[in-house]
């Protein structure tokens, strides 16, 4: 039996990773639970000090760019228009205010589980137009074409969604290219990698010489995967390996994948703290422009201000750590989030805050 | 949301399965795993099935969680 | 025993002080809840309190749904005012109740309602004994809120207040924590599943009585873990004490089922509300006889020791996690929704 919440097999994992750890080891976890995981269970204090972990772009609510958000905010707020979003995406802020804001002062904003949820209020409220705001990396994305799909069979008339999507690969050859940042490994995203499998991510380890290992969610699934990266990184053998065998196989999901190519093209997309990264994002097809919220309700709107100050993109990039930003914890909470890092309770800098990281423990 | 426990169909209507979730039951989507049958231990992602566990995999899970309820009863 | 005509719903009329509100009082409120003092009908209760001082609290009742496992609004507008006053230390003696009704709420569902709170109060051994209904248009107000107040008598001597918290003494819990949230949650549209969990919603004010026969002066404090959970009520005291508390993790107790839907939706069980568990502050030495005294009872059946109070961190509450590292437990930021990352 694996014991994926064994302390006995934790302690066991973490002298391995001490005798590992000959030199010193900068690994950027790239997804938002990974960080969750890490802050909740205490592993950081925990790890030998050679090892650093860096918090990524975390999750696609969080990097969702504010300037994007406003033009959601405003469709948020025109007669007849209901806004279904993920529950996460409710507090993240524009650049003037956020969708619960908007809801308070009157927009129809539904938090939904699924995006069937979407399509499902569509159908129920004929005299609305349901927009569903698509957020989401690889993992949300299928899951998004398939609702995307019901709602061309049932022949809605008043179901859109506004692409927001963001993709993995990209992003991660965007850091690898930033002559500022210093990664020597991944943790690679579990669920991005179930639907991906491991030959989109087969760059990092051919083109960047960097270790790359997809990681479950549980502390010891991470400790393993450190284990592995160590192994590799001290042997000078960079590769991309699956720790997570139980949630992860290297072909990934194919069937996901079709619906994904089904319903999406690439385009550049800009990411909130990172900038605009080539072929980061996901617009639909043209033929389902009808189904395009962007092509089918144009807004402009005065493009806002971006709040100064903040460090999200230092701390994305792992330049950073969340409490070395003037704004953390003052000007910049979960309430009232500044930046991408505090905005989703996955963000690097909401997990500092609510798990206490810069206050316990000393060794950040 | 990356859900860690492995989820047990219960039960197959076209695309929906029902699926037990430590517990808790729930329809679920499986249009994106075809090949779940019941029985299967399924990931879950914003209301669908994203991924067929192997069926020792997710026993080992299983174990785990009902070793560490256990623990805590006692 | 309802008996209203099924079909027959609240109209604006009922709120208007004449005779369809007359009528509503009697064959509703009146006819379930009755006792002596509420039946003289008049302008305000007048009460004999006795010896001791007097605590008075009151909360308000929005929950949706109205009618959920383990509860419903009436039986939760009771309770939380008991528990309010039984975790000050208090005897809960009195209630009032006043009704915001929508207009063309069902009358079969405000009986079942009153009902409920009767039932409440007789457990509870309170009286409900003045009261208030006011009816507003369609619209005006999402189906029924609820306001109660309480008035109950503090023991001469008895002082519950978190100054009192010191270092050493343990934290313990009447049993599961987050059962009334999730059963909330559950019931929420979109996110329907089918739990086995029902609410815990029930009045403490006997084990908390209990509590203090069992402790005595080694009680140092009591408080109900509602909205915001464990978390959040833990950070209260650990402020208003002034103290550090260092909660273990692998000790909380949580029903498996609680666990794994809150992994579904992205959830902290430690945030969600209870509406029947008691935290209570003890002096070591007097933990185990107030644990027995606690487990003794139905609505105490799985009382622990989850923590300790500290001398270090003040102000602060931390939580030792499963595999040995502490981190800090904040309040609750918000409300909880649920996420998909």
């Amino acid at each position: 039996m694996q014991p994926y919440r064994n302390k006995d097999y934790a302690q066991h994992l973490l002298d391995r990773l001490r005798q590992e750890a000959v030199r010193p080891l900068s690994a950027m976890e790239v997804c938002g639970t990974h960080t969750v995981a890490i802050a909740r269970s205490g592993l950081r204090e925990l790890l030998p000090e050679n090892i650093r972990l860096i918090s990524g772009p975390g999750c696609p609510v969080c990097v969702t760019d504010d300037l994007d958000l406003d033009i959601v905010i405003a469709l948020a707020q025109q007669p007849g228009i209901v806004m279904a979003t993920f529950g996460d995406m409710m507090r993240v802020p524009g650049t003037q205010s956020s969708l619960l804001e908007a809801k308070s002062r009157g927009a129809d904003v539904r938090v939904v589980y699924s995006p069937t949820d979407a399509v499902d209020l569509a159908a129920e409220h004929p005299d609305k137009q349901v927009v569903f705001l698509a957020v989401g990396f690889e993992t949300t994305i299928p899951t998004i074409a398939v609702a995307v799909e019901q709602a061309v069979q049932q022949g809605l008339r008043n179901f859109s969604i506004f692409s927001l999507h963001k993709l993995v690969p990209p992003v991660m050859e965007a850091l690898l290219t930033d002559p500022e940042v210093k990664l020597d490994a991944f943790i690679n995203p579990g669920h991005v990698c179930t639907i991906l499998g491991t030959e989109p991510f087969k760059f990092i380890a051919e083109k960047y010489g960097k270790p790359c290992v997809v990681a479950g969610f549980e502390a010891v699934d991470i400790m393993e995967a450190l284990l592995m990266i160590l192994s590799q990184y001290n042997q000078g053998r960079p590769a991309v390996e699956i720790q997570y065998k139980r949630a992860v196989r290297p072909e990934g999901n194919p069937v996901a994948r079709a619906f994904i190519d089904k319903y999406f093209i690439p385009v550049n997309a800009t990411w909130r703290g990172i900038g605009e990264v080539p072929g980061s994002g996901l617009a639909l097809r043209d033929e389902f422009a009808h189904l395009d919220a962007q092509k089918r309700f144009p807004i402009t709107v005065t493009p806002g201000k971006r709040v100064k100050n903040c460090s999200c993109g230092q701390v994305l990039k792992g330049l950073k750590l969340p409490y070395e930003c003037a704004l953390f914890g003052k000007a910049c909470t979960p309430m009232k989030p500044v930046g991408p890092c505090m905005v989703s309770t996955e963000g690097s800098c909401a997990a500092y805050y609510r798990y206490g990281a810069q206050k316990v423990g000393g060794t950040v | 949301m990356c859900l860690a426990i492995p989820s047990k169909i219960l039960s197959i209507k076209g695309h929906t399965a029902e699926i037990d979730v430590g517990g808790n039951t729930k329809e679920v989507n499986i249009t994106l795993t075809p090949e779940a049958k019941v029985g299967d231990y399924v990931l879950l992602h914003a209301g669908f099935a994203i991924h067929v566990m192997d069926e020792q995999a997710a026993e080992e899970i299983f174990d785990a969680w009902e070793v560490a309820y256990a623990a805590l009863q006692e | 025993m309802s008996k209203t005509e099924q079909g027959q719903v609240i109209l604006l009329g009922h709120g208007s002080g004449g005779t369809l509100t007359n009528q509503l009082i009697r064959t509703v409120f009146q006819d379930a809840l009755h006792n002596p003092i509420l039946d003289e009908m008049l302008d305000a209760a007048i009460l004999d309190l006795g010896p001791g001082r007097v605590a008075f609290t009151t909360d308000s009742f929005v929950v949706d749904p109205i009618f959920f496992p383990g509860g419903d609004i009436g039986k939760l507008a009771v309770c939380g005012t008991v528990n309010d006053l039984a975790v000050s230390g208090a005897v809960p003696l009195y209630l009032s109740s006043a009704f915001i009704i929508e207009e063309g709420f069902p009358l079969a569902d405000l009986q079942r309602i009153v009902n409920s709170m009767q039932a409440a109060a007789s457990t509870a051994g309170v009286r409900v004994v003045t009261g208030d209904t006011k009816v507003v248009g369609r619209g005006g107000a999402d189906k029924i809120f609820i306001n109660t107040a309480g008035i109950g008598v503090v023991p001469p001597g008895r002082d519950l207040s978190p100054r009192r918290i010191q270092p050493g003494d343990l934290v313990l819990v009447s049993g599961t924590l987050g059962d009334h949230g999730l059963t909330i949650l559950a019931q929420r549209e979109g996110l329907a599943f089918t739990t086995p969990v029902v609410s815990d919603c029930t009045p403490l004010n006997r084990i908390a009585s209990a509590v203090m026969e069992a402790g005595g002066e080694a009680v140092r404090c009591m408080r109900d873990p509602t909205r915001g959970g464990l978390a959040t009520t833990l950070n209260e005291l650990a402020t208003q004490g002034g103290q550090g508390i260092l909660v273990q993790e692998t000790l909380i107790p949580l029903r498996r089922e609680v666990v794994g839907a809150c992994e579904m939706l992205g959830l902290d069980p430690l945030y969600l509300a209870n509406e029947g568990k008691v935290i209570v502050i003890v002096a070591p030495e007097a933990a185990d006889k107030v644990l027995d005294a606690m487990c003794s009872l139905p609505e105490g059946q799985g009382a622990v020791a989850v923590g300790r109070v500290t001398g270090s961190d003040r102000g602060l509450v931390l939580l030792e996690t499963e595999l040995g590292a502490t981190r800090i437990m904040t309040m609750l930021e918000g409300e909880p929704l649920p996420r998909i990352c």
